[in-house]
């Protein structure tokens, strides 16, 4: 037990290596076999989280369960891993979501095997960003976990689509979606790549806490340049990769595209965990090792914060396709964390700072949940019917009434509801941000409204209206494993809505000491 | 006396090679497995070599030292170093896994695989030897069997083009240097070819600035060094699968080792003057040959036009002569050969099953030989430098390495990390995933077992090297502490 | 130290020369005696005859220490190792000619030929040891008289007997003029001894520009011998119209025989205008390695090729020769090392085309598509030949290269190295073209088999294990071409 709990990080980590690996060792014809071993296997690291959940001293400051050694002893990495509130969140997040979007990916059928190894490649990438405290192993886990994402989304994407490249040539949609998201997310990691290795040679360490303490504070000018030219280039280098990652306004193109033609499950890991890793690498990287320069550029950020927010509501009003309509709202959504994130940055040390922060990690985690559960919504109703056009549907209601309320309640947490989850983070983020920019957040509170407006417009296609002839004994109801699938993210909705303490206690401690 | 286990390395092959010889042509099945067994005893023995290195103890070990030419001063020296033992290794992998990819040669196996082991030997001899004559001896003897081998059993369209150029450019590459070597022969005045000894020997740095651009382009040559580089996309395309695999995962880095060994190591001031220089042909070498792959169609041009663009990096590597460019340089040479190997050989059993390399008329292979797709992703992540394999650990090095000496040139190589993943992203959705045409519909079959097991065993290497960079690290760092030595602690 | 006396031990420094003679009447006696069908044994007996005396010489008159050095009969030979050592290369080569001309049809079976061989190689003999300017003359002459009647042998053949008079008429032109320099030589300095002529040339102020012209009359004679630019018209045409083997003696043992006679005399008669003719060697170099090379690149028969690429071998060996200084032995021993691994090399490559082509009549390189599927050995014998002459390694031909051009930038001759570097490249691309012919083209009648008799295989089993072993244990042969000219002074 001790070994345990003292290595337990690298367990919560590792795990799904593991049960990648017992996975490839299964038949391939075993299908079932494997999906409900894959099930079983992703408990495991749920598991460990909860126990480190438990565990986690609420009341120190720092990082805990830190382990570390040598990595890459020529350039002084080192495997360098820990949690604070932040982190500890982010990986509950991720390893909640992990066996529900199995549980939800049963239906597929084409090469089960692989799509499972991938599965928990994908996990065991996102869980190494939230865990690393190493710049270099932070990167390592970075990219790689695009590689498994990518083939998710290339192979088991949706089937039907195409889209017109240059020169009038056709390809398959997800072929176009899967190359844009790699190639975006690459070419934003590009810049982050370059800075870390400059950081790397002048600090000569890749150690974040070490980092913490030396890089701000660094004033030596650096090739040539005055030292805050080479911060600030250095932000924005940051910057435009996490920014690219959560996705901000004008980087988002990637992402309706990248969700539409995702799996059902890749979707809800795309738009729950993969979206928070920018967001995460403000939190962790930016505000902490550029200080002044966030403070500084804060107001650009937080203009883009509230563009996304904005945009990403109109443009998913005007939207046909439901998939389409969630994924932008995810922009409008994660806006609200880039938006407390700046605020945070513009005015640190206050509380304005502090409560915009909590906002900001919270709605990391609601947004999560919310944007998981709708997207299996989504691709429950998708499976049955083979179409995703708004104008398709319409009075399913009475047809699907449990679906429907599901959907209702649903939806009624991304809108922001009092008393779901939504609500508590949003208003968390508007409060903080209210004295810090009174003009942006102003703006986003239209954009909110919007929120309210598309949410409702596409609960009333869907739902309500008059009844779609074609569909009477072609949909069925939702079956029990999606229930199942569904009740821990309405279960966390409520819960966070009703009594949010036990979580913002955790992200409160961490948000006080980083700032 | 110890065991010479560097000797029976090198002698290994020619021996079998030679061996090979005498059995009846006819008895193709008895070539192959003397083939076979030959390449797995020299795999093994380099193993061994390699983790009985002491990395503490550092230098160079297991060296045997026998006056050959006295007259003159060359001896047959050879020696390990935390440099050459990955190459040593590398070699050995990359023979392994050559013969087990060629069992299916039909046409003269004989001839080819004597042929192959002959360059097999002069490869092993360059790594290991520490005389320069030696190393000009054997760096000849890896050279002139690759016509053979490409213009015999090559692409029929190109192959004796393509061999001719090869061979032209790499000897006229390698008999520059020597001229530049035999200089610092009578110009040391010492009467020895041995490098241990020249390294001592205090050239002015007048003569370092003249005699290094010959030596070190006239090995870059070989290194696929811009302008230089343009025998070796046309030699890949044109040697059997094999050859491929000697040629860009082995015989490139002989280039860049001996560019290193004879032109860095023994003239440091002129690689100090020269480097600006040097950086700016590697620069383009990194970008241009990422571009020019970007846009082949041709599955084979691709590889070997992004053959050229790593190599780059390693020499890019070379010229920051800094620590940590170095060592990059060092991991690179070896993750780029098993890389390479790795993209020819499947670059070798897709042809061979489809009988033509036009990207767009491949696709959906991944249906019919799932473990080659696996392992062209495995060898394309590599590539693109994607954390958690080789090519990360090597890469970044290097580029911290350009960042210490000269910053801009890092933005600017960088570019090609996202040209090379448009590119690798684009060949492995073209040819493995997609629609199969019609016209490969049956003809299509998995590789045989023994074709697997190089893939699995290739890709095993370029993931345990990217998941755990100490097993090669530190070893390249002892050997690139003497480099660092020489050039005076810069 | 010369003495007019006969004494009973000058006969060891002519031992291999008695030896000859006495093997001469042999053959010609089982000429006369032996039945039709055994002529094809007196091929055998020749070459195993030398054989004997290759092995009697070097266990009975190796020069050792206490003869070192010494003339003899007058001042008219000179008994050193630099004798020594081309007597056993030109005494190797007629062996190996001998092994080879056994298997041609015309000229096999007929002991004239031998014997016209055997005296040939009488006169190669004493031109490397002559050290006076009269025994000099005659050797050249004994050596060249058998070989223009070798050339023209074949009578039926208008090709042979073309090349039989044309060699005639140039290398008559040529020993005139080379006879014109001696009469000068001698004129000034009165004296036919070379090893006087230098002090008589310092003592008596003969102006250097006048013993430059002389000496350039002198180097015209050797000149033709070794095929050098510009008295290289002669080689193709006579290569190719002369017996394969005949070819193969013409251009190794003949060839070698002029390089020695040039070593001597330029070192030993000429020390002190070596910059000058060194100067004008280096010159002669250039444009023989390269015009030789160059020409080489667009022949389509494989006897001209050789003729050329033999002339550019001659330009290499020439960069040693140009290189010489008197500060130490290594350019000296540069070209005789040189020559050593040319000689073993070429034969191997003559021997190669002999062999195919007493089977298939053809000496087109088109004609040798499909070899190494026809007979898989004596391709392999070609690749080792040919690539011995480009010079790769682990062959004689890389060794030797690499230290002939080493002589050139240790005298300081960069650019002369540079040159022939890449000259040796230009080699480079047109063997590799006739190997490709070999082992890459398909023939119609790549199914024949290509039956190799047995003295074929012997000899050229001699030869390319030669050329290995050169190649890989150098340092023998090293220390032999030091120890030859270290006893040339």
């Amino acid at each position: 037990m001790d070994f345990i709990s003292s290595h337990l990080l690298t367990f919560i980590l590792f795990s799904p290596v593991i049960a990648a690996v017992i996975i490839f060792l299964l038949p391939k014809e075993q299908e079932n076999l494997i999906r409900w071993a894959a099930l079983v296997l992703s408990l495991f690291p749920l598991a460990f989280t909860i126990i480190l959940w438990c565990g986690f001293d609420r009341s120190l400051a720092g990082f805990q369960y830190q382990e570390s050694f040598v990595w890459y002893p020529a350039i002084n990495s080192s495997f360098h891993v820990g949690v604070d509130g932040i982190s500890l969140t982010m990986v509950l997040l991720t390893t909640l979501l992990t066996p529900v979007s199995i549980l939800a990916s049963f239906s597929i059928k084409d090469r089960i095997k692989s799509y499972m190894i991938l599965f928990f490649l994908l996990e065991m990438g996102m869980l190494g960003v939230f865990l690393a405290l190493d710049l270099l192993i932070f990167f390592v886990f970075w990219e790689f976990g695009l590689v498994p994402m990518y083939f998710l989304i290339n192979q088991w994407g949706s089937e039907k689509g195409e889209r017109e490249i240059w020169g009038g040539k056709k390809i398959p949609a997800r072929t176009y979606a899967s190359f844009k998201f790699m190639l975006y997310t690459m070419a934003g990691s590009l810049g982050l790549l370059l800075a870390i290795q400059m950081i790397g040679v002048v600090a000569n360490t890749f150690d974040l806490p070490t980092l913490y303490r030396v890089w701000p504070t660094l004033d030596k000018p650096l090739f040539g340049l005055s030292i805050s030219t080479v911060k600030s280039i250095a932000f924005w280098a940051f910057t435009i990769a996490f920014a690219i990652k959560v996705p901000v306004w004008p980087f988002h193109t990637w992402l309706p595209d990248a969700h539409t033609e995702a799996p059902t499950a890749g979707s809800m890991i795309l738009a729950g965990v993969l979206l928070k890793l920018g967001a995460y690498g403000f939190l962790r990287f930016v505000l902490p090792l550029y200080p002044a320069e966030s403070n500084y550029y804060a107001g650009a950020l937080g203009f883009l914060a509230v563009m996304a927010i904005i945009f990403g509501a109109f443009a998913s009003y005007g939207q046909s396709d439901f998939k389409r309509l969630v994924a932008y709202s995810s922009v409008n959504h994660m806006g609200f964390v880039v938006l407390g994130i700046a605020a945070a940055a513009h005015a640190s040390g206050t509380e304005n700072a502090n409560i915009a922060m909590n906002g900001a990690v919270l709605q990391m985690f609601n947004h999560g949940l919310s944007a998981a559960g709708m997207f299996f919504l989504v691709g429950v109703i998708y499976e049955r019917t083979h179409t995703r056009n708004l104008n398709d549907f319409g009075g399913l209601f009475p047809l699907v009434p449990v679906y429907g309320g599901i959907l209702i309640f649903t939806s009624m947490a991304s809108l922001g509801l009092p008393g779901l989850n939504g609500f508590i983070s949003e208003f968390l983020v508007v409060r903080g941000s209210w004295p810090v920019f009174t003009v942006y957040t102003a703006l986003a509170m239209i954009g909110l409204l919007f929120t309210g407006a598309y949410i409702l417009r596409g609960l009333k296609q869907v739902l309500h209206g008059p009844l779609n002839e074609q569909w009477i004994g072609h949909l069925t109801e939702i079956n029990t494993r999606e229930i199942v699938v569904m009740a821990p993210l309405m279960i966390l909705m409520l819960w966070i809505g009703v009594w949010p303490a036990w979580i913002l206690d955790v992200i409160n401690r961490a948000v006080a000491i980083l700032f | 006396m110890q065991f010479p286990i560097l000797s029976v390395i090198v002698f290994t092959p020619i021996v079998a090679g030679l061996l090979i010889l005498m059995i009846p042509a006819d008895r193709k099945t008895e070539v192959r497995v003397t083939a076979l067994a030959a390449s797995t005893f020299a795999l093994l023995l380099s193993i061994w070599a390699y983790f009985s290195y002491d990395v503490s103890a550092g230098g160079y070990q297991f060296v045997e030292k026998v006056s050959w030419l006295p007259q003159l001063g060359i001896s047959y020296h050879v020696g390990l170093d935390g440099m050459n033992a990955p190459l040593l290794l590398l070699t050995g992998v990359v023979m392994f896994t050559g013969v087990l990819i060629s069992w299916g040669i039909d046409d003269r196996p004989r001839e080819f695989f004597a042929f192959l082991f002959i360059l097999a030997t002069g490869v092993f001899g360059v790594f290991v030897t520490l005389d320069l004559f030696m190393l000009f001896f054997f760096y000849e003897i890896a050279v002139f069997p690759m016509y053979l081998l490409i213009s015999i059993w090559g692409w029929k369209e190109t192959r004796e083009y393509a061999a001719m150029k090869l061979t032209l450019y790499l000897f006229i590459g390698s008999v520059i240097a020597m001229v530049g070597a035999l200089a610092m022969y009578f110009t040391a005045g010492m009467k020895t070819f041995d490098m241990l000894e020249l390294e001592k020997a205090g050239f002015s740095i007048a003569f370092q600035q003249l005699w290094f651009p010959f030596v070190f382009l006239g090995f870059g040559v070989l290194g696929g060094i811009w302008p230089f580089h343009n025998w070796s996309p046309d030699g890949h395309v044109a040697a059997p699968t094999a050859v491929s695999m000697f040629h860009a995962g082995v015989l490139m880095k002989l280039g860049a080792f001996a560019a290193l060994r004879v032109g860095v190591m023994l003239l440091p001031e002129g690689a100090k003057f020269w480097m600006g220089g040097v950086i700016c042909l590697t620069l383009v070498n990194v970008v241009y040959g990422a571009f020019i792959a970007s846009v082949q169609n041709d599955f084979k041009y691709v590889i070997g036009f992004s053959s050229v663009s790593h190599m780059g990096l390693v020499l890019m590597g070379f010229a920051t002569l800094t620590k940590t460019g170095l060592i990059g340089s060092g991991i690179q040479m070896f993750s780029h050969g098993v890389m390479t190997a790795l993209f020819f050989a499947v670059v070798g059993m897709v042809y061979d099953q489809a009988h033509t390399r036009d990207i767009p008329h491949l696709g959906g292979f991944r249906k019919y030989m799932p473990l080659v797709a696996v392992a062209f992703i495995v060898g394309g992540l590599v590539s693109m430098g994607m954390p958690g394999f080789s090519g990360f650990v090597a890469e970044f090095p290097i580029f911290m390495g350009v960042w210490q000496s000269y910053p801009w040139v890092a933005l600017i190589a960088a570019v090609s990390i996202v040209i090379t993943a448009s590119y690798i992203i684009r060949v492995i959705g073209r040819v493995f995933f997609g629609q199969l045409p019609e016209e490969f519909e049956g003809h299509i079959h998995d590789v045989t077992v023994l074709d697997k097991v190089a893939l699995v065993f290739l890709s095993a290497i370029l993931i345990i090297l990217g998941v755990f960079p100490g097993i090669m690290v530190p070893m390249v760092q002892s050997g690139v502490e003497n480099v660092m030595r020489l050039l005076g602690g810069a | 130290m010369i003495s007019g006396t006969f004494n009973p031990s000058m006969i060891l420094s002519i031992l291999p020369e008695i030896s000859i003679l006495v093997l001469g009447f042999l053959v010609l006696f089982f000429d006369l005696f032996l039945s039709k069908e055994h002529h094809d044994k007196l091929g055998w007996i020749t070459a195993g005859g030398l054989g004997v005396i290759i092995i009697g010489c070097l266990l009975v008159i190796r020069p050792n220490e206490s003869v070192l050095q010494t003339f003899a009969f007058g001042g008219m030979i000179r008994y050193d190792w630099m004798g020594f050592t081309f007597k056993m290369l030109f005494l190797f080569s007629a062996a190996i000619t001998a092994m080879f001309a056994m298997g041609m049809e015309k000229i096999g079976k007929r002991g004239e030929f031998y014997l016209l061989m055997l005296a040939s190689t009488i006169g190669m003999c004493l031109m490397a040891s002559a050290a006076d300017l009269i025994m000099l003359y005659l050797a050249i002459e004994t050596t060249s008289i058998p070989l223009y009647i070798l050339a023209g042998f074949i009578t039926q053949d208008e090709k042979s007997t073309e090349a039989g008079f044309k060699y005639l008429l140039f290398g008559a032109m040529t020993s005139a003029i080379l006879l014109y320099g001696f009469s000068l030589l001698y004129g000034f300095t009165g004296t036919t001894q070379i090893y006087k002529i230098s002090n008589i040339i310092q003592s008596g102020g003969i102006p250097t520009e006048l013993s430059f012209g002389v000496l350039i009359l002198v180097i015209v004679g050797f000149a033709f011998k070794i095929s050098a630019v510009p008295l290289h018209f002669w080689a193709p045409d006579v290569y190719e119209g002369a017996p394969t083997p005949v070819a193969g003696f013409l251009s190794t043992a003949s060839k070698a025989a002029g390089f020695s006679v040039l070593l001597r005399v330029l070192l030993i008669a000429f020390p002190e205008i070596l910059p000058y003719w060194s100067a004008f060697l280096v010159a002669i170099s250039t444009l023989t390695m390269t015009i030789g090379n160059l020409l080489a690149l667009t022949q389509k028969n494989i006897k001209r090729m050789l003729a050329y690429s033999s002339i550019a071998h001659a330009g290499y060996a020439l960069i040693g020769l140009g290189s010489i200084t008197y500060d130490s032995f290594f350019g000296m021993s540069s070209v005789v090392f040189y020559l050593i691994a040319y000689v073993i090399t070429n034969l191997a490559a003559f021997g190669v085309v002999a062999a195919f082509g007493r089977v298939s009549g053809s000496d087109d390189i088109a004609a040798y598509a499909g070899l190494s599927r026809r007979s898989p050995a004596l391709a392999l014998a070609m690749l080792v030949a040919f690539l011995s002459l480009a010079g790769m390694p682990p062959f004689g031909g890389f060794v030797v290269k690499f230290i002939v051009f080493a002589a050139a930038v240790q005298a300081n001759l960069i650019w002369l190295a540079v040159v022939g570097v890449l000259n040796s490249i230009i080699g480079l691309y047109y063997y590799l073209t006739v190997l490709k012919v070999v082992y890459l083209y398909r023939s119609e009648d790549e199914e024949k088999p290509l039956p190799i008799p047995r003295s074929y295989s012997l000899a050229l089993g001699v030869l390319v294990t030669g050329i290995l072993l050169i190649g890989i244990v150098m340092a023998p042969w090293l220390n032999l071409s030091i120890k030859s000219v270290v006893s040339l002074f």
